[in-house]
C-alpha cells in the first residue's frame, strides 16, 4: 500500500521524502519469536492498537522522524562546514581554565599576566572607580568616538607616553594616535597598516609575547627571530641580537618591547638601546615598540618610556603600540592606542587618514567606556597623581614578590643561580625550568605556569611564596 | 646673573638640538613617503562637514543615530538602568574569554532565533561575542575567507551599506551583486533578485540585510521572504545576515526576526552578525554578536573554535561594558520588557516622520509621488534625490544626506521649517 502524507510545502522533495510502504506480514504469532527486520513487526504490532487516533499520531511521529533522517543525511553529504577542524584551545587561556577546575587548597596560578593583589584577588584602582563615578553621574551618552578615538582620549594617551613631553616642541616631530581595542586591537592595526604600505620582514625577539607570532603568522607576514634570551646568563644575549639586526635588510620591522619584556622580563640598559637606535638607523630599519608595561615595570612612567625617548633622541622614525590593560587595570574594557612618529605634518595627515581606513573595515570606531575612564584620570591632576601612587604600589608589590621568591629560593638550597628573578623585570619572569620541571609543578604542587617557564609574578603573594619555592627546589633536584 | 645666563645657555642647547633633530631626520627620507592621502569616510565624512558646517539651521541626515524629537541623542532608560544593575553584578574589569560574555552571547541568539529555536535547543548555534555590526562582519569575512573555498564570492544587494563592500574586500573576499532595488518604484525589484539569486554558483555565500534594509529602507514581505528562502535553498548557498535593527524596524523584535527564522528553520547555513548599536542606543560601546547556524552541537563546537582563533588576532578579546549591560537588560523580566516597550516608541518616531515628511511633501507642493518614503521602513529613506541635488542641500541649506540620496528620519522636530526640493531642483520652502 503506497501512502503519500501531504504538508503544506509541497515541495517535490518533500512529498518523496514522505512517501511510506506499508508491510503487512500474512503470518501470525510466529513472527514474535524472529529478530525483528524493521518497520513491519513493529507497524504489526501497532495494528492491533483499536484508537486510530493514536494510531494516526503514532504514525504522523514516524513521519517526522523519518523525514529528519532523510533530510539529515542529505545534508551530510554537502555539508558547508565538514573541513573545519577542531582548533587548539588557547594555550595561556587553557591554563586559567584549568587552573580554575582544580579543587586543591593549594594551588597557585602563575599564568596569566593579570595582576592579582596580595590575596590572589584582581585589584580596581581607586581611581578608576573615582572615575567611573565621575563619569555616571556626568550622565554622558553613548555615542559613537570619532574612528580613531576622542580628541580628549589621543590627548591623554600621548601625555601618558611621552611621560608629559611635547614632542612637537623638543624634537620637531609629529605623532599620529587613534585609539585601538587594547593591545592586541593596536598590533593588528599596526601590521595592516605596515603591510599596506611598507610591507617588509618583521624581526621579533626569541622569544616573544605568543600572540605576536600567532598574528603575524595569520596574516601571512614574514617572520624572522633575532637572539634575545640567552640561556645561559638568564639575560639579554645583546651580541647576538645587535648581529641579527645588522644583517636585516633596509625597510624590515623591528618589534621591540619598550619595557618589561613579555615573557623573559629583560630589557636592555639605556646604553644597550642607545646601541640598537644607531643600527636602525644606520641599516634603515623600523622600529615598532609595543608597550603594554609603563609605570608597571619599574613604578615610574619617565623611566618606563626611556627607550622611546633615546630613540626620539636618535632621529627614528618608529610606531609604538599601546596598552592600557595593566597600568590602569583596564583588561577588558580594551583600551589601546597606535602612535606614529612622523617627520611632518603633511605625511602625519596621510598616515592617520589611511589608519581610519583601516579601523572602518574592522571596527568601523573604538569602544569608548575604558577610553573614557583613561582619559578622566590623565585629565585630572588629583586623580592622576592618585592613579600614579596606586601604581607605584601595585608595582613595588611585583618588585618585593620577586626580591622574596629569590631569597626564599636562596634560604632553602633551590639549586643554581637565582639573581636573574631580581634583574629582571616586570610582570613575568623567565625562570629558566625546563617543560619537564613545569609539568612537574602542576602535576605534583597544582602550580600552574606556561610551559616555556614563564611565571607571572603576580600570582605570587606573602602566603605562597615559600610554597612556590619549595616546589621549585623539589622540581629542579628531581626532574 | 648666572641663573639668566644659565637660563640663556639652556634655551640655545634646545634650540640647537631641535636643528640637530631636524637636520637628522631631513637627511633621511620619510618612511611613509608612498602613503597617499586617503578619502573621508563616506557616511562619517558627513558627519564632520556638519560638525564644521556653522550655520544654525543645519540638519544631519547622514550619519544613522537615532536622535529624539529634539534632535538629541537618546539614552534608553532601560540601558541606564541595566548600567547600574551590572556594576551592581559585575565587580570588576578582567579579560572576558575570547569568545565574550557567556550569559550575553546566550540571551543574543536567543533574541535572534526565538526562545524556542530548534538551532538553539540541539546546541547548534556557534556564537562569538563582537565589536558591534562591524566586527561580526569582519569576523564572518575571515571565516569564510579561511575555511570556504578559495575564490568563494559573496554577493551582496546592489544597494548596500557602504562599509560592506570594504570589510568583505579587505578580508579578501571577491564581491559580487544581485539586483534589489527598483530606481523605477524605489521599491524591491523582486524579479531582478530571485532571476540573479537562481543564477548562484552552488555554495555561494549571499549577504542579506534582516530588516531595515540599508540605504534604502526596502524590504521584502514575509511572503517574498519565503520566495527568496526557497531559491537559497534550490541553490545550496549560504546566507550571512546583518540584522542591525531589530526591534527598531517594526517595533516588534520577533516580526524584525522573521527571516532570519525562517532561514534557519528551513536547515540553510546561517552566519549572523547583530549588533546593539542602533536598537539599545549602545553605539560607541560596540556590542555586536557573530554567529553561525550549524548542522550539529559537534560542528558548532569546531566552528567556534577557529571563530575564536581568528578573534583572537584581531582584539583579544571583546569590550566588557557593553555586553554587560545588554545581558543585564535582557535577562531581567523587568528591564526587558522596558526596553521592547522603548525600541517601540523609537520605531513609532520613524514612522510618524516618514508620514509627516510625505503629508508636508504634498502640501508644499511638490508635484511628485513620495510614497515610496512611507513605504520603506526602518532608519533610512531612499529619496530618490541625486547627487548634485544632495550637494545643493547641503551647501545652500545645510541639510546633510548621503551622496547616494539616502537621508535619515528624524532630525528636528518642526517639520513645518523642513525645506522640500522636488526633483526638479525648484526650492519650495514649507512653513
Amino acid at each position: 500500500v503506497l501512502i503519500f502524507f501531504f504538508f503544506k510545502q509541497k515541495t517535490a522533495y518533500e512529498i518523496s521524502a514522505c512517501t511510506y510502504f506499508f508491510f503487512f506480514q500474512a503470518e501470525d504469532g510466529i513472527r514474535d519469536a524472529q529478530e525483528s527486520r524493521g518497520l513491519g513487526d513493529v507497524y504489526k504490532r501497532q495494528y492491533q492498537r483499536r484508537v486510530h487516533g493514536e494510531l494516526s499520531k503514532f504514525l504522523m511521529q514516524r513521519l517526522n522522524t523519518l523525514t529528519q533522517q532523510l533530510v539529515a543525511a542529505q545534508r551530510q553529504q554537502d555539508d558547508v562546514f565538514a573541513d573545519v577542524q577542531l582548533a587548539p584551545p588557547d594555550v595561556i587561556l587553557g591554563l586559567t581554565l584549568a587552573f580554575k577546575a582544580d579543587q586543591d587548597p593549594n594551588k597557585v596560578s602563575l599564568g596569566v599576566g593579570a595582576y592579582r593583589d596580595d590575596d590572589g584577588k584582581p585589584y580596581v584602582f581607586q581611581s578608576v572607580r573615582k572615575a567611573e563615578q565621575k563619569i555616571v553621574s556626568a550622565n554622558l551618552d553613548k555615542e559613537y568616538a570619532p574612528i580613531d578615538g576622542t580628541p580628549e582620549f589621543i590627548k591623554a594617551a600621548q601625555k601618558l607616553l611621552f611621560a608629559g613631553e611635547d614632542i612637537l616642541a623638543k624634537y620637531g616631530r609629529h605623532v599620529v594616535t587613534s585609539q585601538c581595542v587594547g593591545g592586541t586591537g593596536s598590533l593588528r592595526l599596526a601590521f595592516e597598516f605596515l603591510n599596506r604600505f611598507k610591507p617588509g620582514t618583521i624581526y621579533v625577539s626569541n622569544p616573544t609575547w605568543a600572540n605576536h607570532n600567532q598574528i603575524v603568522e595569520y596574516m601571512g607576514l614574514r617572520l624572522v627571530q633575532y637572539p634575545y634570551w640567552c640561556p645561559k646568563t638568564k639575560g639579554l644575549n645583546f651580541s647576538g641580537m645587535i648581529e641579527c639586526l645588522s644583517q636585516a635588510a633596509p625597510g624590515s620591522i623591528i618589534l621591540l618591547h619598550a619595557c618589561a619584556h613579555n615573557p623573559t622580563g629583560v630589557d636592555p640598559t639605556a646604553e644597550q638601546w642607545r646601541e640598537i637606535a644607531k643600527v636602525c638607523r644606520e641599516k634603515r630599519l623600523f622600529p615598532y615598540f609595543d608597550n603594554a608595561y609603563q609605570g608597571f615595570a619599574s613604578g615610574d612612567l619617565e623611566k618606563d618610556s626611556l627607550s622611546l625617548r633615546i630613540f626620539l633622541e636618535e632621529g627614528l622614525q618608529f610606531l609604538v603600540t599601546q596598552s592600557f590593560a595593566k597600568n590602569f587595570g583596564l583588561y577588558g574594557e580594551r583600551v589601546g592606542a597606535i602612535h606614529v612618529v612622523c617627520n611632518s605634518k603633511e605625511i602625519a595627515e596621510r598616515v592617520s587618514s589611511q589608519m581610519k581606513i583601516v579601523v572602518r573595515v574592522t571596527y568601523s570606531n573604538p569602544p569608548i567606556h575604558g577610553a573614557r575612564l583613561v582619559q578622566t584620570i590623565i585629565g585630572d591632576s588629583q586623580l592622576f597623581d592618585e592613579w600614579r601612587q596606586e601604581l607605584k604600589q601595585v608595582a613595588g608589590r611585583i618588585i618585593q614578590m620577586r626580591a622574596m621568591l629569590r631569597q626564599e629560593l636562596e634560604s632553602q638550597g633551590a639549586p643554581g643561580k637565582w639573581d636573574h628573578i631580581t634583574s629582571q623585570i616586570g610582570m613575568f619572569s623567565y625562570t629558566g625550568l625546563t617543560p619537564k620541571q613545569c609539568d612537574l609543578l602542576t602535576q605534583k604542587y597544582h602550580i600552574y605556569l606556561v610551559k616555556n617557564g614563564r611565571i607571572s609574578i603576580c600570582g605570587l603573594t606573602t602566603k605562597n611564596v615559600s610554597y612556590v619555592a619549595r616546589a621549585i627546589k623539589d622540581v629542579v633536584e628531581n626532574a | 646673573s648666572t641663573q639668566s645666563t644659565w637660563g640663556i645657555i639652556k634655551m640655545l642647547s634646545n634650540s640647537i638640538k631641535k636643528d640637530l633633530y631636524k637636520v637628522v631626520q631631513r637627511s633621511f627620507s620619510s618612511f611613509w613617503a608612498n602613503v597617499q592621502q586617503g578619502p573621508p569616510d563616506p557616511i562619517f565624512g558627513i558627519t564632520d562637514a556638519f560638525r564644521k558646517d556653522s550655520s544654525s539651521q543645519k540638519v544631519n541626515l547622514g550619519a544613522g543615530t537615532y536622535r529624539d524629537d529634539n534632535g538629541k541623542p537618546f539614552v534608553l532608560e532601560c540601558v541606564k538602568k541595566g548600567q547600574a544593575l551590572s556594576q551592581q553584578k559585575y565587580h570588576d574589569y578582567e579579560y572576558l574569554p575570547v569568545p565574550g560574555l557567556a550569559p550575553f552571547t546566550d540571551v543574543s541568539i536567543r533574541l535572534a532565533y526565538g526562545a524556542d529555536s530548534q538551532a538553539i535547543k540541539e546546541k547548534r548555534v556557534a556564537a562569538l561575542q563582537a565589536l558591534s555590526g562591524t566586527g561580526s562582519l569582519r569576523l564572518g569575512a575571515e571565516f569564510i575567507r579561511k575555511f570556504m573555498p578559495a575564490g568563494t564570492p559573496i554577493y551582496m544587494p546592489d544597494q548596500t551599506w557602504a562599509n560592506h563592500k570594504n570589510i568583505f574586500t579587505s578580508a579578501g573576499l571577491q564581491i559580487k551583486e544581485y539586483r534589489y532595488y527598483q530606481p523605477k518604484t524605489r521599491l524591491l525589484n523582486l524579479e531582478g533578485l530571485l532571476e540573479d539569486l537562481n543564477n548562484l554558483p552552488e555554495r555561494s555565500v549571499v549577504l542579506l540585510h534582516a530588516c531595515a534594509h540599508n540605504p534604502t529602507g526596502v524590504d521584502p514581505s514575509q511572503a517574498e521572504w519565503r520566495q527568496i528562502r526557497d531559491i537559497i535553498q534550490k541553490r545550496n548557498a549560504l546566507v550571512f545576515f546583518d540584522m542591525a535593527y531589530q526591534g527598531f524596524t517594526s517595533g516588534d523584535t520577533e516580526l524584525d526576526a522573521y527571516a532570519v527564522r525562517l532561514f534557519a528553520d528551513a536547515n540553510i547555513p546561517i552566519l549572523l552578525a547583530q549588533s546593539y548599536a542602533k536598537n539599545f542606543g549602545l553605539y560607541g560601546m560596540r556590542v555586536g554578536c557573530f554567529s553561525v547556524v550549524c548542522q550539529s552541537e559537534e560542528e558548532a563546537r569546531r566552528v567556534q573554535s577557529q571563530a575564536t582563533i581568528i578573534a583572537r588576532g584581531i582584539w583579544s578579546n571583546p569590550p566588557v561594558e557593553g555586553a554587560r549591560i545588554v545581558e543585564s537588560v535582557l535577562n531581567d523580566k523587568e528591564l526587558s520588557q522596558l526596553w521592547h516597550k522603548e525600541v517601540k516608541i523609537m520605531a513609532d518616531r520613524v514612522k510618524t516622520m516618514r508620514d509627516q515628511l510625505v503629508v508636508n511633501l504634498r502640501k508644499s507642493g511638490s508635484p511628485h509621488d513620495w510614497s515610496h518614503i512611507t513605504k520603506q521602513i526602518g532608519m533610512f529613506a531612499f529619496t530618490g534625490l541625486q547627487p548634485p541635488q544632495v550637494e545643493t542641500l547641503a551647501r545652500d541649506h545645510h541639510i546633510y544626506f548621503t551622496k547616494d540620496g539616502s537621508c535619515l528620519l528624524y532630525t528636528s522636530d518642526a517639520a513645518d521649517d523642513l525645506l522640500c526640493v522636488d526633483l526638479c531642483g525648484r526650492r519650495i520652502i514649507y512653513k
